[in-house]
């Protein structure tokens, strides 16, 4: 076990490195750049502020000093947009903000889902089965840049109930919409993964077995079901994880909750080098370590992959 | 009966005069004024900074106009009134400007506002080592050796800004530029604390640290959320103050912003393309339209090396003409914009809309005449011209093509390919001259004709049409100088609309949904230079 996670570890850092040259890269071989806007600057404005942010250095001098400012201060760099505030000031206001929706969002999201999976898969062909396969289908088709208008149209227009957006430091009556926003659509992923995955092991010799020995239906599933039903779904958690807590441009960008989603896209539009590649690293990072953690998680439940 | 009443508006003008009633009537109007005076808007997005020197957008520079006070400020119809600087006397060239500065300004932390600050904040402006984008402002203002100092070949004490002594401040320029003084409402010219920067470097707006001098101070500020500013009680004129917090939450989205306006949570927000016409009809009391300063326009590609059609002035001239301006602003747009003949909007202060001749025609007799002249060029049915359009990916841009398009196409034959480009992307081709026609938009940087005609001198960074013309460099060389340029615009204007290196489609207008009870919104002001202290809230 020891072994595997080392060979795991040893992969990621590479993995990381190829990930941050080649983001580096092909960030500056998009037209334009951080100060191209409708009103070109004059060529000694320009230089002023290429000379202030080092921009004027050759590429692989940049990508070097960037590195060591990493490294050596942990500092990513300045947001060239938001001339008031540094990328770890961006990330230090805004991850806490996506961690937060994101998790809970998660959360939601495997507890109903399982939920409703587990339970379609028991009760399959029934009203019960219909009904969560329904709201799984329904869920998943509506993306949530249409949901999120609507449950401000009616939870804020109509009911007033909840506050349209903002975040206020995450009080819950802020988080509501979001989660149900964020989540939905993982909830109705998973509750399909669980379900399908939840009959096959129903089908398999060995519950059959169990069920011949005259175990309780409680014991069956609880005990010998449910874990090889989860690893499908484990191997779907990992990415779906690290998709909610990175934030959703969606989200922020609709609700104003200033999360981290919003200004990865945005970086990107405003040629913001700095903010985009600090972000990247950041989400490079997290999927890296969370798949990392599904393959040793995965190894943990199924011995075969071990080998 | 006359004089009682009279009596009783005196009682409570002079109650008024003292600060305790803030929850009572307006000392003008003697409307009954709301318990809560709390100003919620939306915003687009998040600014890009608070550091007058630094600020670069439009909602960074509103916030900068409530927490800082230039030389100068604008009224309500956009016409300046005394900031910092009570008034000013020039010499008889118009080249040396001498301020008069008051003497009761404090900064929020009880610091007098000295001619010192000023000249501190124009040297920074000006510096290398500050890279603002916005340096270019200095030679705007045409300030005595801004070049030089800005290249970094002269130290910045060589700026030509001065303090005689602390209330007076001396401006001396390179050139005579009559309307100098108009130049200091832009955010760029405010006075910064020098004390506080030093303290705490790029950290100095947090609102832990900032100083201003304004009428309100920066409390709170979550990123891409909301910044919250409240009532500077060291602002020299607080007392006239009502707003007592105003609030601009980033909302991305207009239509949530619409929805949330529409659910009590904004006081303020734009409206979306489009629902101007019904707003207008379920909300009269609360849409509000008024002409900007701003045109929309087709650029041609005039590059000598660019494409050959462009180059031909009976095509041009016929693609301009065959664009029937009312359809884009009665039935695409329909949010109070004018149709546009002359780059500038007649909205801009100073100047009055020359008749060009295309103006005063109508649809079909342009029509008319764009087929004609589409015909000298020598394209018709069978040998149709072939044209790729480019514009910035965006709703309302795509609509606007696809209208001009199939005006072409059914005017003219002309077959028109429309390419949509994302923004830094459209910008880097646009400038690189890699195109045929190409949108272009355009705001006012002052209320003055020459902030959209410089846009056609031969050697300007913003020319992306490389038109070239040098009669009209000659006429916007002498018009800088000139007391009433306005023969010169005409000229400019009409020399547009003889050699049509851009086609003008509208003058913007802004549409907003306001608060019925939030009063004074400066609609008039055509630059929207808004100032939170002249708002109220009525009570309801």
């Amino acid at each position: 076990m020891l072994n595997f996670i080392i060979r795991r570890v040893a992969i990621a850092v590479p993995t990381l490195l190829i990930l941050l040259v080649a983001s580096f890269w092909l960030m500056q071989t998009a037209p334009g750049g951080p100060f191209t806007s409708e009103r070109p600057l004059p060529q000694q404005v320009l230089d002023n502020i290429n000379a202030k942010y080092g921009l004027d250095d050759p590429l692989p001098v940049q990508l070097w000093n960037y590195l060591v400012g990493i490294v050596t201060e942990f500092d990513f760099g300045p947001s060239y947009k938001y001339k008031d505030r540094t990328v770890n000031d961006i990330i230090a206001q805004g991850f806490p903000v996506t961690l937060k929706y994101g998790t809970i969002s998660f959360l939601v999201a495997i507890v109903t889902g399982c939920t409703l999976g587990v339970a379609a898969a028991i009760r399959q062909n029934t009203a019960l089965d219909y009904f969560a396969v329904g709201v799984t289908i329904g869920a998943q088709v509506l993306p949530n840049f249409v949901m999120a208008p609507i449950l401000i149209m009616i939870f804020t227009v109509w009911l007033g109930i909840l506050p349209g957006g903002g975040w206020h430091g995450g009080e819950w009556p802020y988080l509501i919409m979001p989660v149900i926003a964020l989540s939905t659509s993982f909830m109705a992923s998973i509750a399909r993964l669980t379900r399908s995955a939840m009959l096959e092991v129903l089908r398999s010799n060995f519950i059959r077995t169990a069920r011949a020995k005259g175990l309780p239906d409680r014991t069956i599933i609880l005990r010998h079901a449910i874990k090889p039903a989860m690893l499908p779904v484990i191997s779907y958690l990992g990415p779906a994880f690290v998709g909610m807590v990175t934030g959703s441009f969606i989200i922020d960008s609709i609700f104003g909750t200033g999360g981290v989603g919003y200004f990865y896209v945005n970086s990107a539009l405003n040629r913001d080098y700095a903010v985009m590649m600090g972000l990247t690293i950041l989400l490079g990072s997290m999927t890296i370590m969370f798949n990392m953690v599904v393959d040793i998680l995965y190894a943990w439940i199924d011995p075969k992959i071990r080998l | 009966m006359n004089i009682s009443i009279k009596a009783a508006l005196m009682v409570s003008a002079f109650a008024l005069a003292s600060p305790a009633l803030a929850a009572g009537t307006h000392p003008t109007t003697g409307e009954a004024l709301a318990d809560d005076q709390s100003f919620t808007y939306r915003v687009l997005d998040e600014h890009s900074s608070v550091d007058p020197q630094i600020v670069e957008d439009v909602s960074g520079s509103e916030i900068v106009r409530d927490l800082f006070e230039g030389l100068y400020s604008q009224d309500n119809q956009g016409v300046l009134v005394p900031g910092v600087a009570l008034s000013h006397t020039t010499n008889e060239d118009k080249t040396v400007y001498t301020f008069t500065l008051r003497d009761n300004a404090t900064w929020s932390d009880g610091k007098p506002v000295t001619a010192g600050d000023f000249v501190y904040a124009w040297r920074r402006l000006a510096d290398p080592a500050t890279a603002s984008q916005y340096q270019w402002y200095m030679e705007v203002m045409a300030i005595a050796n801004a070049g030089p100092v800005m290249a970094g070949d002269m130290p910045t004490s060589e700026l030509g800004v001065k303090a005689i002594d602390d209330h007076t401040l001396e401006v001396t320029l390179s050139t005579s530029l009559p309307y100098f003084h108009l130049t200091t409402t832009h955010s760029s010219t405010f006075p910064t604390p020098a004390w506080a920067i030093e303290e705490h470097g790029a950290d100095w707006t947090k609102p832990a640290n900032i100083v201003s001098n304004g009428a309100y101070v920066l409390t709170e500020h979550v990123p891409n959320e909301r910044s919250v500013r409240s009532r500077n009680e060291a602002y020299w004129n607080n007392d006239a103050t009502i707003l007592d917090t105003v609030t601009a939450l980033v909302i991305n989205d207009e239509n949530v912003a619409l929805q949330r306006y529409f659910a009590g949570e904004l006081d303020r927000t734009e409206i979306p393309t489009g629902q101007y016409p019904d707003l207008s009809v379920s909300n009269p009391d609360e849409t509000t339209v008024f002409p900007r300063l701003c045109s929309y326009y087709y650029m041609f590609n005039m590059r000598p090396d660019g494409p050959a059609a462009m180059q031909d002035l009976n095509v041009r001239k016929a693609l301009s003409y065959a664009v029937n301006r009312d359809i884009i602003t009665e039935n695409v747009l329909q949010g109070g914009q004018t149709a546009a003949y002359t780059f500038t909007p007649g909205a801009t202060a100073n100047f009055s809309v020359p008749d060009v001749d295309y103006a005063g025609m109508s649809q079909d007799e342009r029509n008319a005449a764009a087929v004609e002249m589409m015909a000298a060029a020598g394209y018709d049915a069978s040998n149709p011209l072939d044209l790729t359009l480019i514009y910035n990916t965006s709703e309302g841009h795509k609509k606007i093509a696809i209208a001009v398009s199939q005006m072409w196409k059914q005017t003219l034959g002309v077959n028109v390919t429309l390419e949509n480009q994302e923004w830094k992307t459209f910008l880097q081709t646009r400038s690189n001259g890699d195109y045929q026609v190409a949108r272009g938009g355009w705001c006012g940087d002052y209320n003055e004709a020459s902030t959209f005609l410089d846009l056609v001198q031969s050697g300007s960074g913003y020319n992306d049409s490389k038109y070239n013309s040098p009669a009209v460099d000659e006429l916007l060389a002498s018009a800088k100088t000139m007391d009433d340029p306005q023969a010169n615009y005409t000229a400019i204007e009409e020399a547009i609309a003889a050699d049509m290196p851009l086609i003008p489609i509208y003058h913007y207008a802004g549409n907003y949904m306001i608060a019925t009870s939030l009063k004074n919104w400066p609609v008039d002001n055509v630059e929207q230079n808004w100032y939170s202290r002249n708002l109220y809230k009525v009570a309801e």
